[in-house]
């Protein structure tokens, strides 16, 4: 038997509904089956992953906490990819905005919160931007793929961030290599009264919306498109590719970048080299299961929050490792990407005939 | 059309042969080939020769397995074969060489050649070595077996392709337009390579050209191909050149109205584009001291056989391609360079070849109609959607588009596609107009529509360029005719000298 994909001619309303149901549900059983592998009963571990965080107040906000920076990388590799330019280093640009926010951070005491709190959100942006632009230049002027560049760089970020707080930034009090934390001035406002829900997450949405109205309603949005969708065709018309390229890796490493500053001014507080966990590359598996949309990956990155807060409260009370959650995550990729390819793709089966067919 | 069967062709006695019979193959609604029939000899070199879209590479593809025909089929010395994959057709004794070679680049020749050989889990490269210098010697292919292959120039990459397929034990070869990738040198030692192949091995090659001169050269017999149908199969030397133009272009279209041309078009004015010795340097395929000029109001017509350099005129003209010589003037003012952005501003709009490639598919009719103004309807905050609905209504109306503005532009039919991209053209009031094979795979009345676009545009005083393989539209619609040949312009003709004749012979390079 062999299969072959052939483009549908036209997509019924209810067939990707459909087929996104089909993938959660999916997804929710071979989850099961992981669970019930590892030990743990999974219709209780399911009840605890996806529903026990949204029942309790401090559920929910830790939930909101914990996709606040998915919120940013989810919206950076958007932007990226509907561009064409992919860019894997959302965890590279975030890093180097926790490294541009801690030195912001670190020398900001004497300022009063209205400046300090810009300023060190700039920092994150403008590191994150400087972190996309080497890959960027080499894409746009020497045409090298930026799939391995941007994703090269990344560990370089992190070995970066130790590198400085095994150096200079070793924390002052305990030696250990954490920064010390940063100034008062520069620490973000808490948006829910006694919880730890920080002005990033307000950020983060207002970037989506930003992000949305650009790309959808705006005169470089469409070329962004355009530019994304057929490059040749865009240069037809005259529009500047490589410009358009550039600028949108630009941008995309500055909001990781944000998402990075608003860790550190919104929680962390102070630079660890444990940060980020795996943000930027959730980020890809976010924009993905999205479809690129930026509302989507607003709904995931949230969905994603309580995905992880759920998996821990699992964890703890069904003595199963709390990396199921990262595991659910992974499963809900692959099945919605299935489900992506069938909703454009019919897939024709054939029995094969003769021993010559490979 | 039927007539190629029972053709009875000498040849040499009771050689082998290939047989294709009555093969029929449709794309959706458009007929690539239709009751063709074909036979390949052991040991004669077959000239299979078409325009673009004549279904010789459809043909070719059939019988390599590549492409499975509607009906008909494939015989070898009388029995039915089965041929539905390469690997079928090696099998049957079949080998081909397309015009993008299948080589891994980084690898040496004789990985190369043992990964197409191999039939054992375990790979003997000094085995693989000796038979690679025996068989160079018996071929006469001379090839550096160490070499990596990236380093070798392109005539070498196309060796090594051949005496793949060769030593994979084919005894009949199919050359994929062979020498359109080859310079001048290296393609009369690919004839050389040819003529040894068929005499001394006995090989049966099928040479898919639309080159006259080579085909003279090495060809025993040739089939033409017009429109998925054998419109002639001959010995070589029966047949002239210019016959065989005749025969690929076709005989003129019974109503074709000529276009209604002002007395002398506007021979006062100056010319409003001007290129002077423009040169784009390539092994093959390029460009070498084109010159002509266009006035306001004029159409030229720029005739030859596909593959003679027009698609690189039109890429210079586009800005995808930059000229190495020569200079381009519009309105007396030279051009630093030719970008797509620098020809836009000076007033020069395109049409390309491909109207797939010149648009968006995914995006909407109203967005692709504007893509290439769109700063025009930013407004602060926003695109001005409306004044862009508006505008693409008004062009719907203007142009006779069937289509909805906020559909996608990928669900158009061919002859809309091309009306969507016209008016986008066209809103562009440019002064100068490239339109390349505006009419290719159109109905007869979207034909026509086009047809009177570019003939309303031109009265309106826009200098035109018409490149076209179709010679009827060039001769209905265009001042003069350029005629390109080996990447050159050899000769200009008034539309009033202008004949079938005349223009056959300068495309087929056989008139001074």
């Amino acid at each position: 038997m062999k299969a072959r994909f052939v483009l549908r001619a036209s997509t019924p309303w209810w067939r990707g509904p459909l087929l996104v149901g089909a993938a959660a549900l999916l997804t929710i059983l071979i989850s099961a089956i992981m669970i019930r592998w590892a030990g743990g009963a999974p219709i209780p571990a399911v009840r605890y992953m996806f529903i026990s965080p949204l029942q309790s107040r401090f559920g929910f906000t830790e939930s909101l906490l914990s996709a606040t920076p998915l919120v940013f990388t989810g919206a950076a590799v958007a932007i990226a990819f509907r561009a064409g330019y992919w860019n894997i280093g959302a965890e590279g640009q975030l890093l180097a905005g926790t490294i541009g926010a801690t030195w912001v951070g670190l020398h900001a005491e004497s300022l009063p919160r209205i400046v300090g709190v810009p300023l060190i959100l700039l920092a994150g942006m403008l590191f994150g931007a400087l972190w996309a632009l080497t890959p960027a230049l080499l894409r746009t002027r020497l045409g090298i793929d930026e799939v391995v560049t941007t994703l090269l760089l990344n560990p370089v970020a992190l070995l970066i961030i130790t590198g400085l707080l095994n150096g200079p930034w070793r924390n002052s009090e305990s030696g250990f290599p954490d920064s010390d934390v940063i100034a008062d001035s520069t620490k973000l406002w808490i948006v829910w009264p006694n919880t730890r829900v920080h002005f990033g997450l307000a950020l983060g949405v207002v970037v989506i919306g930003l992000c949305w109205w650009f790309v959808g309603k705006m005169s470089g949005g469409l070329k962004l498109r355009a530019v994304g969708l057929a490059p040749n065709a865009a240069r037809i018309a005259g529009l500047p590719v490589e410009r358009t390229l550039l600028i949108t890796a630009l941008a995309s490493g500055g909001i990781a970048g944000l998402g990075g500053a608003s860790e550190i001014a919104g929680v962390a507080h102070q630079l660890t080299t444990g940060i980020s966990n795996n943000f930027g590359y959730t980020g890809v598996i976010v924009a993905t299961l999205a479809a690129l949309s930026f509302v989507g990956a607003l709904l995931v990155a949230l969905m994603f929050g309580v995905i992880t807060v759920g998996s821990f409260s699992a964890s703890r009370a069904l003595e199963i490792p709390s990396q199921i959650g990262q595991l659910v995550q992974a499963v809900l990729l692959i099945t919605v990407v299935c489900a992506l390819v069938i909703q454009k793709y019919r897939v024709v089966w054939t029995i094969k005939r003769s021993e010559g067919r490979k | 059309m039927n007539s190629v069967e029972g053709v009875v062709i000498a040849s040499r006695g009771g050689a082998p042969s290939i047989y294709l019979r009555n093969i029929t193959k449709a794309y959706g609604e458009t007929i690539a080939l239709s009751d063709v029939s074909l036979d390949l000899r052991a040991g004669e070199v077959h000239a299979l020769l078409g325009e673009n879209g004549a279904g010789k590479t459809t043909l070719m593809k059939i019988l390599y397995g590549l492409s499975q025909p509607d009906s008909g089929q494939i015989e070898a010395d009388g029995v039915a074969l089965k041929i539905e994959s390469p690997r079928d057709a090696r099998a049957a004794g079949i080998g081909m060489v397309t015009q993008h070679f299948s080589l891994v680049k980084n690898m040496t020749v004789i990985e190369n050649i043992a990964l197409a050989s191999a039939k054992t889990f375990a790979i003997d490269l000094a085995r693989v070595r000796a038979e690679i210098v025996s068989a160079s010697t018996r071929f006469g292919l001379d090839v550096p077996p160490d070499a990596i292959v990236s380093s070798l120039p392109i005539s070498l990459q196309q060796r090594v392709e051949i005496l793949k397929a060769l030593m994979s034990g084919c005894s009949y070869l199919i050359l994929d337009e062979p020498t359109a990738v080859l310079g001048p040198n290296d393609i009369d030692s690919l004839l050389e390579v040819i003529r040894r192949l068929r005499s001394d091995a006995g090989i049966g090659i099928v040479l898919i050209s639309h080159k006259m001169a080579e085909i003279e050269k090495v060809a025993d017999r040739v089939s033409v191909l017009r429109r998925g149908q054998v419109v002639s199969s001959s010995l070589a030397n029966g047949i002239t050149s210019k016959e065989l133009v005749t025969l690929m272009v076709g005989e003129q279209q019974s109503g074709a109205e000529q276009r209604q041309r002002s007395a002398s078009p506007s021979q006062s004015q100056s010319p409003i584009l001007v290129l002077e010795s423009v040169g784009v340097t390539r092994e093959a395929g390029g460009l070498s001291d084109v010159s002509f000029a266009v006035r306001p109001g004029e159409i030229l017509g720029i005739a030859g056989v596909s593959g003679n350099g027009q698609t690189e005129l039109v890429n210079v003209l586009s800005g995808t391609t930059q000229i190495d010589s020569g200079t381009i003037v519009v309105e007396g003012r030279q051009l630093g360079s030719n970008t797509p952005q620098s020809l836009m501003r000076a007033g020069v709009g395109i049409l390309g070849e491909d109207r797939h490639a010149s648009a968006v598919h995914a995006l909407q009719v109203v967005e692709n109609l504007i893509l290439d103004c769109v700063e025009k309807f930013a407004g602060k905050l926003q695109l001005r959607r409306k004044e862009m609905l508006s505008h693409c209504e008004s062009a719907i109306t203007q142009f006779e588009i069937k289509a909805n503005p906020k559909q996608a532009f990928g669900t158009l039919s061919g002859g809309n596609m091309q009306k969507v991209l016209l008016a986008r053209l066209f809103s562009r009031n440019p002064k100068v107009a490239i339109i390349s094979q505006p009419t290719r795979g159109l109905d007869v009345m979207a034909t026509n529509y086009v047809r009177s676009l570019i003939a309303q545009a031109s009265k309106q005083s826009t200098a035109v360029v018409l490149v076209s393989e179709d010679l009827d539209e060039i001769l209905e619609l265009a001042d003069r005719v350029a005629v390109m040949y080996r990447g050159s312009v050899v000769g200009i003709v008034d539309h009033s000298e202008a004949s079938r004749e005349s223009i056959g012979e300068l495309m087929a390079g056989i008139a001074k």
